[in-house]
């Protein structure tokens, strides 16, 4: 069957699956000297300036194929450091150690670790092995996706859009010099009001697996799906991108509730294989759903950010705004994948 | 009759070829109830321990097991780095400093390695984890050993209690880990991280069987 052919040639561009995160590290090292440097075995994305005095660290990671997070993520008013894993697999905890160590200023170090049972586990492993050399660790997990249940259960809810707008909003409260503790409370309070829902029109190949991480027919969609082709909610049959829309945007408001007159910002992030102009489309749906409803979008952010290898689709993050998150989102950041006012 | 340290270097070579040669299949349990990467990451886990542990195969067989996990820690990532990194660290700590180990001693690692696991994953029997295939093997073994039997059937009894676990796992819903999120959709499907810690309890069984054994000091 040539559709069965298509589906199992790995055409990629990689030079081989064992190669591909260093020479896409030594890659981001070439394009942004200015903002960041990388260690090798422990693999490690450092801030060029780290560790700064008085300032607290900011360490995430996670398996790779969601670029840009977090290695994109990495400058000035975001992270400090990031560790990333293999393929769709956690970071091992010598490298969030090793980055630990990089980033601690004296002022202690956050771990942002989104939650999967291994993210989880190696985080733990890497905090305890930090503490022993005399660090300041503490760890927040990011849990936002209301596609699958959080009940004694299941492993809990997946960590996936939030966490681009944690990094960011909590990065400006550390540049501004808050402390650990306040930077750990921030952090808290932007997951607990922060929700997501994706969906995907496609799968991605993860290059050491070398073939489609599940089968979608052309007509169907996955609801829910997660950031490493978990499976979601359902399987339907496809809809228009306004009907797309409105059943994530649904999902995402009545799991908090959002109520009329909460400001918001309306985050549309692409899975890796859609390109803008798509995702703008969903964004259009989902800010008048929100409006209509009273919500004020006071802020927003459509594009690439937390990625599923080539995955086509989409996810939606709404994440209810005060004035002090709004102003660390409005503060300056530098780094290889956001940038403004810096 | 005792273990030796180079029984325990025996196992450990023996698993990781294992791993090698069973890399599609564990991937493929995996595939079907996670993210389909528990063989890759294992393969990838155990031919970095290849590597570390040459140079101190002459040491005792808590410097190999410990060896083994740091290793493992290091290289593996997913929940399986921490869970199996914590089952060799563990079962390195209570074998500390010996290079002959009495029956009683080597039983008591692998417990040690399974309160480990337990602690770290925080998985109970029946989530449908690798758990359910080490809790009944200990079990087994211990009994095994308290009814008068050698080491060698202990291990070997443990072994096919791991057997019996891990196939007990394919009409189990996952409670912990990706498996989770699908709920009933895990049932029918035989736990991966369970299979792979079957086979680690054969190979070791295997390496008793395998290699003469210490024996007794009668001194």
């Amino acid at each position: 069957m040539a559709e069965a052919a298509v589906t199992t040639r790995l055409k990629k561009l990689i030079n081989t699956p064992e190669t591909e995160v260093k020479d896409a590290m030594a890659g981001m090292a070439a394009a942004h000297s200015d903002l960041i440097r990388v260690e090798y075995d422990p693999n490690v994305i450092i801030r060029k300036d780290a560790p700064r005095k008085g300032k607290v660290g900011l360490v995430s990671g996670g398996g790779s194929g969601h670029e840009p997070m977090h290695g994109g993520f990495v400058g000035l008013g975001m992270l400090d450091a990031a560790c990333p894993g293999a393929v769709f697999t956690s970071p091992t905890p010598d490298q969030m150690a090793r980055a630990t160590a990089a980033v601690d200023g004296g002022a202690g170090v956050l771990h942002i670790v989104k939650n999967y049972t291994g993210d989880i586990l190696n985080f733990e492993m890497a905090a305890e092995l930090a503490r022993g050399e005399g660090a300041k660790v503490n760890a927040v997990v990011t849990n936002d996706d209301v596609a699958v249940q959080d009940s004694l259960y299941t492993a809990g809810r997946r960590g996936v859009g939030v966490t681009v707008l944690l990094e960011k909003i909590v990065g400006g409260a550390a540049e501004a010099g808050a402390d650990l503790d306040k930077v750990t409370e921030l952090a808290k309070r932007v997951n607990a009001n922060g929700r997501s829902m994706g969906m995907a029109l496609t799968s991605c190949i993860v290059p050491a697996a070398g073939k489609v991480t599940f089968e979608i027919a052309d007509d169907e969609m996955e609801l829910g799906i997660g950031i490493h082709g978990e499976p979601g909610r359902e399987r339907t049959k496809l809809k228009s991108a306004d009907e797309i829309a409105e059943i994530l945007t649904m999902a995402v408001v009545n799991d908090i509730p959002y109520k009329s007159g909460d400001e918001v910002l309306a985050f549309v992030n692409g899975m890796g294989g859609t390109p803008l102009i798509e995702l703008y489309v969903v964004y259009n749906a989902v800010h008048r759903y929100l409006t209509g409803r009273g919500i004020k979008v006071t802020r927003s952010l459509v594009g690439p950010y937390i990625t599923s290898l080539e995955m086509a689709g989409c996810s939606v993050t709404i994440l209810k705004l005060d004035a002090e998150t709004t102003k660390f989102w409005d503060a300056p950041v530098h780094t290889p994948a956001l940038r403004w006012k810096a | 009759m005792a273990a030796t340290s180079a029984q325990i270097y025996d196992w450990v070579e023996r698993y990781a070829g294992i791993v090698a040669e069973q890399k599609q299949y564990l991937t493929g349990l995996d595939a079907a109830i996670g993210d389909g990467d528990h063989g890759i990451n294992m393969d990838r886990g155990f031919q970095a321990v290849l590597v570390k542990i040459a140079p101190v195969r002459d040491k005792d067989a808590g410097t190999l097991l410990k060896t083994t996990g740091m290793a493992l820690v290091g290289s593996v990532g997913g929940a399986g780095g921490p869970l199996y990194g914590t089952f060799f660290l563990r079962a390195g700590a209570a074998l500390d400093g010996k290079s002959e180990i009495s029956d009683r001693d080597l039983v008591g690692a692998l417990e040690a390695g399974l309160k480990g696991v337990v602690e770290r994953g925080k998985a109970n029997l029946n989530d449908k984890t690798m758990v359910d295939a080490l809790t009944p093997a200990v079990a087994r073994a211990k009994q095994s050993l308290d009814g008068g039997a050698s080491l060698q059937e202990a291990l070997a009894a443990a072994a096919d209690a791991a057997e019996e676990g891990m196939k007990a796992t394919i009409p189990l819903k996952a409670l912990k880990g990706r498996a989770s999120y699908l709920g009933d959709r895990s049932i029918g499907h035989q736990d991966p991280g369970a299979t792979s810690s079957y086979l680690m309890l054969r190979a070791l069984s295997d390496s008793l069987a395998a290699l003469p054994q210490q024996a007794k000091s009668t001194s």
